[in-house]
């Protein structure tokens, strides 16, 4: 009945990965900088008290980036909470993913959820929830679905190490085997689950392989270069366009930041072992590449991250002029449409909140 | 007696009772090396070592089986559940099996568990690090539902809760992990289960909360005391078993009674009492039962504060139950 039934199971003459076009890598870079100067911005906004928390991704930024450079705009993508590069090459303004942070009347989201669980459709970009691995069965139903209707697709899903453990990568990597979802996994191994080690994690070798037990391929790549990134997911996707099914991709990262706000890595991890990373830190690697190259100049890099900072900080001003939610939103979208009890419920709030005995 | 936050509370009371017997353990995410999310087993792993205080791979799932094969077996574990939001994954292993194994077994494998976790809204954790879903477990035959609100109770639980020979979830009100404190006797006092607190007498109405429902519940009744209605605040502490004896004993007493909690409101645990108020004292009641609870929708972020019952709403409550009757 599937489309994809009709299609060959055979994969395509193998030919070398293409690897990211030359002229796309200032534009690569550029993605890098604005990921992470959002980063440091909203980390110091947090301190400050002007948004409520932030889960940074400094460390990722050539992994998400070059992931997501690899996809087409028609591809769905099923992020966990850190994707920030990956919305950024998406196309989502700043100044939307900061009225999100906020929770202000600007939010797609309208105030509902922490920083960085948002999502657009209009990006195809679905909205993160915390429970972790919940997106993972999701994007491979939404996989199979794309292939039901005939379009040239993939979902990819994103998740870190921790996750592997979690009820649905087992659940979404079975189906996926079985149905031959055109799906990519894209696993951030940033070696950290909140305080725990990737070692105590699982005592498979690497988190690639998993994929052997559910019937298709993982693959290491190093996710600090953004070449072997987006050449192990151009590689994924076709597969997965040729009928071939998912890939797992395992990018061994670190995430050089605390794991959100409320933690303090210090506890866990030594100053020697993120100096380790710092030293392979992502954007010093292709910035090395381009000066090398010639396609950039320090001057231009001093240049494009003070402009950077500069875009962040206007756009965080505006969005910190942007209105609050109206409270009477709190009872949209429980349903498609309001229930009789959430109907008079919203009157005696509508009520309450007049005589001022509610302050939102 | 010693002064001590609730979370500290819980912290000596997991320490006290890993001394007292080798048999009891902790398991969850991020409980060893890092103390717990919210340090509430700080210090555990340094006295205690990694094989009694375990940090687990994450799943809850993966947490909750394991108790329970520990507990087969012999052990009396103390699993944390880093948010009850966070639970779901191990529903299947709490409800079909924790709850029911003492039953199916025909009494064979009893299973001494506790599940600790961090419940309700008041950090401004949005939809999943705020949830209060005391019901679904209160609903779920076999299992004891367990609710502090101040650092004695909470200490004074857990140890009642640990020596408990059935599995018993204990949800721990983070809201106000830090923002009470108190005097919390020394040494091994437990507080029994099925026995509710009167958090403040009153004769002409009663307020039943738990949690971290009691502070605003407690404000309001100084409020209300103000304006001439002496209101009496009922602190459950146990759910399950419920001490409906004193339910039933401050409503023949005040003829009044409104009911808070966080959770929403539809079939929530307010929704028991009122039932068995509607059965038990109905002709005690001067005035129909009203509640004061969370809304009807998941739990948002940005409107958290609108979202949450507060003091003010508990008076308005309460002064329309009085005007009523
Ligand atoms: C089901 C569930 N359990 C626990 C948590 C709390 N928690 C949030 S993130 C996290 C660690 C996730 O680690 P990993 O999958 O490696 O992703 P990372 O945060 O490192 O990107 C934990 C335990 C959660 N969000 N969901
Ligand atoms: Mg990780």
């Amino acid at each position: 009945m599937g489309k994809a039934a009709d299609k060959s199971p055979e994969p395509p003459a193998p030919e070398a990965s293409p690897d990211l076009p030359a002229d796309d890598l200032p534009k690569v870079y550029r993605a890098m900088v604005l990921a992470r100067v959002m980063d440091e911005r909203c980390l110091t906004l947090q301190r400050q008290g002007r948004i409520g928390f932030y889960v940074p991704l400094q460390g990722q930024e050539a992994a998400q980036v070059g992931c997501a450079w690899a996809l087409d705009s028609e591809d769905w993508i099923f992020p966990a909470y850190r994707e920030l590069g990956v919305a950024l090459v998406r196309g989502v303004p700043v100044k939307l993913l900061l009225d999100q942070f906020i929770g202000n009347s600007g939010d797609v989201l309208k105030g509902r959820q922490m920083p960085n669980h948002y999502g657009y459709r209009e990006f195809r970009f679905v909205t993160a929830s915390s429970p972790v691995g919940t997106q993972i069965s999701q994007a491979v139903g939404a996989a199979m679905a794309a292939r039901w209707k005939g379009e040239e697709i993939v979902t990819v899903t994103f998740f870190g190490d921790g996750t592997t453990s979690s009820n649905d990568f087992h659940a979404g990597l079975n189906f996926a085997g079985v149905f031959k979802a055109p799906t990519i996994f894209f696993c951030q191994n940033n070696q950290w689950a909140i305080s725990l080690p990737r070692e105590r994690q699982t005592r498979s070798e690497t988190l690639a392989a998993k994929a052997v037990a559910y019937g298709f391929p993982g693959v290491v790549v190093d996710g600090t270069d953004v070449h072997a990134v987006y050449r192990a997911v151009r590689d994924a996707r076709d597969r997965a366009l040729a009928g071939d099914g998912p890939t797992l991709i395992e990018a061994q990262v670190y995430r050089l930041g605390p794991h959100s706000t409320s933690d303090d890595p210090r506890r866990y991890r030594t100053d020697a072992e993120l100096q380790k990373w710092k030293d392979k830190d992502p954007l010093a690697r292709l910035k090395h590449e381009l000066l090398t190259s010639g396609a950039l100049t320090e001057a231009d890099d001093a240049a494009l991250w003070e402009t950077t900072r500069k875009d962040v900080v206007a756009a965080f001003a505006s969005a910190e002029e942007t209105s609050p939610v109206d409270p009477l939103t709190l009872f949209d979208d429980v349903f498609a449409q309001r229930t009789p009890q959430l109907e008079a419920q919203r009157e005696e709030f509508a009520a309450l909140l007049k005589e001022g005995l509610i302050k939102p | 007696m010693t002064e001590l936050t609730i979370v500290q509370a819980i912290n000596r009371g997991l320490a006290d009772a890993m001394r007292a017997d080798p048999d009891v353990l902790v398991l969850g995410e991020d409980v060893g090396v890092n103390g717990g999310v919210f340090r509430a087993t700080e210090g555990l792993f340094k006295e205690f070592g990694g094989d009694r205080v375990i940090d687990t791979p994450l799943s809850e799932t993966g947490i909750v089986g394991a108790a329970i094969g520990m507990a087969l077996y012999g052990l009396k574990p103390v699993a944390e559940i880093q948010f009850l939001d966070f639970i779901y994954p191990a529903f299947d292993q709490i409800v079909s099996e924790l709850a029911k194994f003492r039953y199916r077994s025909g009494g064979q494998y009893p299973c001494h568990v506790v599940i600790r976790s961090p419940y309700g809204g008041g950090i401004k954790g949005g939809l999943y690090h705020s949830q209060s879903s005391e019901a679904y477990f209160a609903h779920t035959a076999g299992l004891k539902v367990v609710i502090p609100s101040t650092p004695a109770d909470a200490k004074g639980l857990l140890a009642t809760a640990i020596a408990d020979p059935d599995p018993v979830l204990f949800l721990e009100p983070k809201r106000i992990y830090r923002a009470v404190s108190g005097e919390v006797p020394d040494g091994d006092q437990r507080v029994p289960f099925g026995e509710a607190r009167i958090a403040r007498e009153g004769a002409d109405l009663t307020i039943f909360a738990y949690g971290a429902m009691i502070p605003p519940s407690v404000q309001a009744a100084e409020t209300l005391a103000a304006s001439g209605t002496n209101a009496e605040v009922v602190d459950l502490r146990t759910l399950v078993p419920l001490d409906e004896k004193a339910v039933l004993a401050s409503v023949e007493k005040t003829g009044r009674a409104v009911i808070v909690h966080e959770a929403p409101r539809f079939c929530g645990f307010g929704a028991e009492l009122a039932a068995i108020l509607a059965e038990k004292a109905f002709f005690s009641l001067k005035a129909p039962i009203q509640r004061v609870t969370g809304y009807d929708t998941p739990f948002p972020y940005a409107l958290e504060n609108a979202y949450l019952p507060n003091a003010e709403r508990i008076v308005h409550a309460a002064k329309a139950v009085v005007a009523a009757g």
